[in-house]
């Protein structure tokens, strides 16, 4: 539980007098989805690993501040022993991770398009910039709208703004209850049906369509739950699905290289699906099988995160533009710039 | 009451801030970093262009617009003088009501080449001024991009116009038992362009959320002409989240062209409840307990004694007028949640205090609890010739505090102050009552807003919650924000107008104008309140 803020501030201040690049990382968990991996970056790495704590928790705010450093199991056990949730419940590869490196890579969990994403959860941050100044966006309240919301800008950032010293979010109660259930439905099937709910006010938070079968988690208290089952039918499922599928360890993806998309959740289903999730809109498939909007995903692809392809030349000028404003040197992640970021 | 507006929709009766003569004025321009880049752009607060670039641009524009999207004449010009803050009025030079986004590109081009700001406007419903307009630029009204442009029912979503009224997409989608969820209080009247350009609230943000987690997907418009599509019904947008960045811009950074908005179910159940507390931290402690018990409402709602005498002499709404506090509270959901939550909610009332309980499941009994908190403003406006209107937001905890120290600069200052409070969210509208005809009324009425706002930053909270700064609220910025942190903001403009020429001197305050106002910025240890914790 220290405050790092100092040195980190140093670092990037002498990185910058040096015009040397840093790579930031907390516990490297995340490598693997990036280019290079953060041994190889030994030279330069700049860990927030040993920034940790929680700065203020207040429950009945519905609040966590955290410094960036803080290992994600540690915070979310803090979260459920006062019976709350990070909302965008974030993989934790080989249960390792960082709340900054979990808000930075703005990955979420298969609850997406209930309980929102990373930068939905984002109230405020503490960051240093390219410039090596230390600034503050946003706040501990769910309403603001005072300047530029930078802080939710940097969900998904992968750093490439500034180096992350404090995160404010925005939290949820845990459910009562959450059951999973299971129907036998093709993937048309399937889809079918969660259209025909989708004006429901069913209590879902997450669904996974793979190998025949439809999997729904329902979540809320027992009344609601129980009759949301009794609705939907099927079988009882089992609950550690949706870990696995948070940190895409499910075996259905594990053995194969991987093409993601982001698509409007009622398109039909392509045979080649090998997974569908977040209600229809996130599918799965081999990367041998990969066509628009597909990509490949993962390090051997260079991408990070499964989103919608359709960006151009203009947005990407426009998004270089920004990097430079907080970044003009480029000194943080030039790695990532160059395959995410690049004019 | 000087209203532009019936007051049932449009409540504030806001007027401009002016700052307060301040102690610590070198202290903001002496943070500047030496080394930080700023943008080249010129002093947005000064005049900008020349008379002979607007006489080529109006007449570049005449070729390139029909005669009726341009409005020249000064008494075609008057209606547009101000929004919903109509204490700060200027005539624009020109009104430009594009009806196609070819028309609005024309415009935008034009206005670069030739120089010339361009303020964007929706339906002029704003309360902090963030359409005023300027005598040297446009005013780009795009009232008339009004078309509902597709409704997707598989997808539960709509594409929209910017000029789409807020209320329309809810009515057009009703029959098939969708709705779009933010409701700022004026929906009848505010457009979803604005609304995206403010991140627009309302009573329901703590369950739903604000515009930013409502909208999908938004295309806009650079003064560079260049089209940007972030997000849509498919899903986040590419690399930096620039969907995000763009709620809450206030039309500085480009114009919106076209929403995608997310559509919800129609809640099946909905319950009301309202509670009378005899003491005014028995309802805060009440709040807390309520959302720390797991539970969160669709509305929540608390008004003080004055507020409801007020609400009560207006429309009757038979709320406990012998109460320190109400708390009005909206659940939600499956029938089964709604009964269940609504048990916990009576019960937690009663273990802290409340001496009265109402509960509402008819519709009608809900619109009747509903309608004294919606009718609060007008109500308190009855109470005195002016009233002006704060909407700073405070973590929950420090309610208790902070409208103690309210109630004491009440004395102070020696005017009246109402409170209306999303408790849920902790966006607190404190409505400070003057007279603006006894002179230094109006200056005193300033002077007091201007401390609760620095009360807000101070105890953790922001000088804004939904109201967007504006013009309004620039003095207050300086005081939340760091130089280095303005100019921070200064830079991401420029990333995307660096001529400087969207919206200008709107929403982030020159550093030059923090050093003059003095912004009271707060630093660790001297607090300007150093007997309120702070977090």
């Amino acid at each position: 539980m220290t405050d790092r803020s100092e040195e980190l501030l140093e670092a990037v201040q002498s990185a910058r007098a040096e015009g040397r690049a840093v790579t930031i990382a907390g516990t490297g968990s995340k490598a693997f989805l990036a280019e290079s991996s953060v041994e190889t970056e030994h030279g330069r790495l700049l860990s927030t690993e040993e920034h940790q704590g929680i700065v203020d928790y207040r429950p009945d705010e519905l609040v966590v501040t955290v410094r960036s450093g803080t290992p994600l199991k540690l915070l979310k056990q803090t979260l459920a022993r006062e019976g709350q949730m990070l909302p965008f419940d974030p993989p934790e590869f080989q249960g390792l991770g960082t709340i900054g490196g979990a808000v930075a890579s703005g990955l979420a969990g298969p609850g997406r398009p209930w309980r929102g994403g990373v930068r939905d959860a984002v109230l405020g941050v503490k960051m240093i910039n390219g410039l090596g100044e230390a600034l503050s966006f946003g706040g501990q309240v769910m309403k603001n709208v005072a300047g530029f919301d930078v802080a939710r800008l940097q969900a998904g950032a992968f750093g490439s703004l500034g180096v992350l010293l404090e995160v404010s979010l925005r939290l949820l109660p845990l459910p009562q209850l959450e059951q999973t259930r299971v129907l036998e439905r093709d993937a048309e099937a399937a889809l079918s049906q969660l259209r025909s709910w989708a004006r429901l006010p069913l209590p879902l938070t997450g669904t996974a369509i793979f190998e025949g079968r439809l999997h729904l988690r329902l979540s809320g208290s027992e009344a609601a739950v129980s009759a949301a089952a009794e609705a939907v039918g099927g079988e009882l499922g089992d609950d550690s699905l949706w870990a696995g599928l948070r940190d895409h360890s499910l075996p259905a993806l594990k053995s194969v290289l991987l093409a993601c998309a982001q698509v409007p959740p009622a398109t039909a289903a392509p045979a080649e699906d090998l997974l569908i999730e977040w209600n229809g809109a996130r599918r799965w498939r081999e990367a041998s099988t990969a066509a628009a909007p597909y990509v490949p995903f993962g390090p051997d692809y260079g991408r990070y995160r499964c989103l919608t392809a359709g960006g151009n030349e203009t947005l990407a000028a426009y998004q270089a533009r920004l990097k430079a404003a907080f970044d003009p040197d480029h000194l943080f992640n030039p790695e990532l710039t160059r395959a995410d970021l690049a004019a | 009451m000087r209203r532009a507006f019936p007051a049932a929709t449009f409540p504030c009766n806001v007027r401009p801030m002016k700052e307060n003569a301040a102690e610590q004025a070198a202290e903001a321009t002496s943070e500047l970093h030496p080394e930080a880049p700023t943008s080249d752009a010129p002093d947005p607060e000064a005049a900008m262009g020349s008379e002979a670039a607007r006489a080529r641009a109006l007449a570049r524009l005449r070729k390139q617009l029909p005669a009726a999207a341009l409005l020249t004449e000064s008494a075609q010009r008057k209606p547009f003088e101000s929004d919903g803050l109509t204490a700060l009025k200027e005539v624009p030079w020109l009104v430009a009501l594009p009806g196609n986004e070819d028309q609005l590109k024309s415009v935008l081009t034009i206005c670069r080449e030739e120089g010339v700001p361009v303020v964007p406007r929706g339906a002029g419903t704003g309360l902090s001024g963030g359409a005023r307009p300027r005598a040297d630029g446009v005013l780009l009204g795009l009232s008339r991009l009004d078309e509902i442009l597709e409704i997707d029912l598989e997808n539960c979503a709509a594409r929209v116009q910017p000029g789409v009224r807020n209320l329309a997409i809810s009515e057009a989608v009703a029959e098939h038992g969708l709705y779009y969820a933010p409701d700022p209080s004026s929906q009848i009247a505010c457009s979803i362009g604005g609304n995206v350009a403010e991140n627009s609230g309302g009573v329901h943000c703590l369950k739903y959320g604000l515009t930013v987690h409502n909208v999908l997907g938004v295309k806009v418009l650079t003064l560079a002409g260049d089209e940007l599509v972030l997000g849509g019904p498919g899903g986040d947008p590419e690399s930096l989240d620039l969907l995000a960045l763009m709620c809450g811009s206030e039309g500085l950074l480009g114009i919106v062209t076209e929403v995608w908005v997310r559509l919800l179910p129609i809640p099946p159940e909905r319950r009301v409840l309202l509670a009378g507390f005899p003491t005014l931290s028995g309802a805060a402690d009440a709040v807390a307990a309520i959302i720390g018990s797991g539970l969160i409402p669709a509305g929540l709602e608390m008004m003080d004694a004055l507020a409801v005498e007020a609400a009560e002499a207006f429309v009757h709404a038979g709320y406990p007028t012998d109460a320190a506090a109400i708390l009005l509270c909206e659940l939600d959901g499956v029938p089964e949640e709604v009964a269940h939550d609504a048990k916990l909610v009576e019960r937690v009332a009663r273990e802290h205090g409340a001496e009265s309980l109402q509960v509402a499941e008819s519709e009608a009994e809900q619109a009747r609890l509903w309608l004294g908190r919606k009718a609060a403003f007008p109500a308190v406006g009855r109470l005195a010739p002016d009233y002006y209107c704060m909407d700073g937001t405070i973590p929950r905890a420090a309610l208790a505090d902070v409208l103690e120290r309210i109630s004491e600069l009440s004395e102070e200052f020696g005017l009246q102050v109402a409170n209306v409070f999303h408790a849920g969210d902790g966006n607190l509208h404190p409505l400070i009552l003057y007279d603006a005809n006894k002179p230094g009324e109006l200056e005193q009425a300033e002077a007091f807003g201007s401390q609760i706002l620095n009360l807000c930053v101070a105890v953790g909270g922001t000088v804004t919650g939904e109201h967007g700064v504006g013009v309004e609220k620039l003095g207050p910025m300086c005081g939340q924000f760091s130089s280095a942190e303005l100019e921070q903001f200064f830079r991401l403009k420029a990333a995307f107008d660096p001529d400087g020429l969207m919206n200008p001197g709107k929403a982030i305050p020159t550093l030059t104008r923090c050093s003059e106002v003095g912004g009271m910025h707060v630093h660790g240890g001297r607090l300007p309140f150093p007997n309120l914790e702070r977090f």
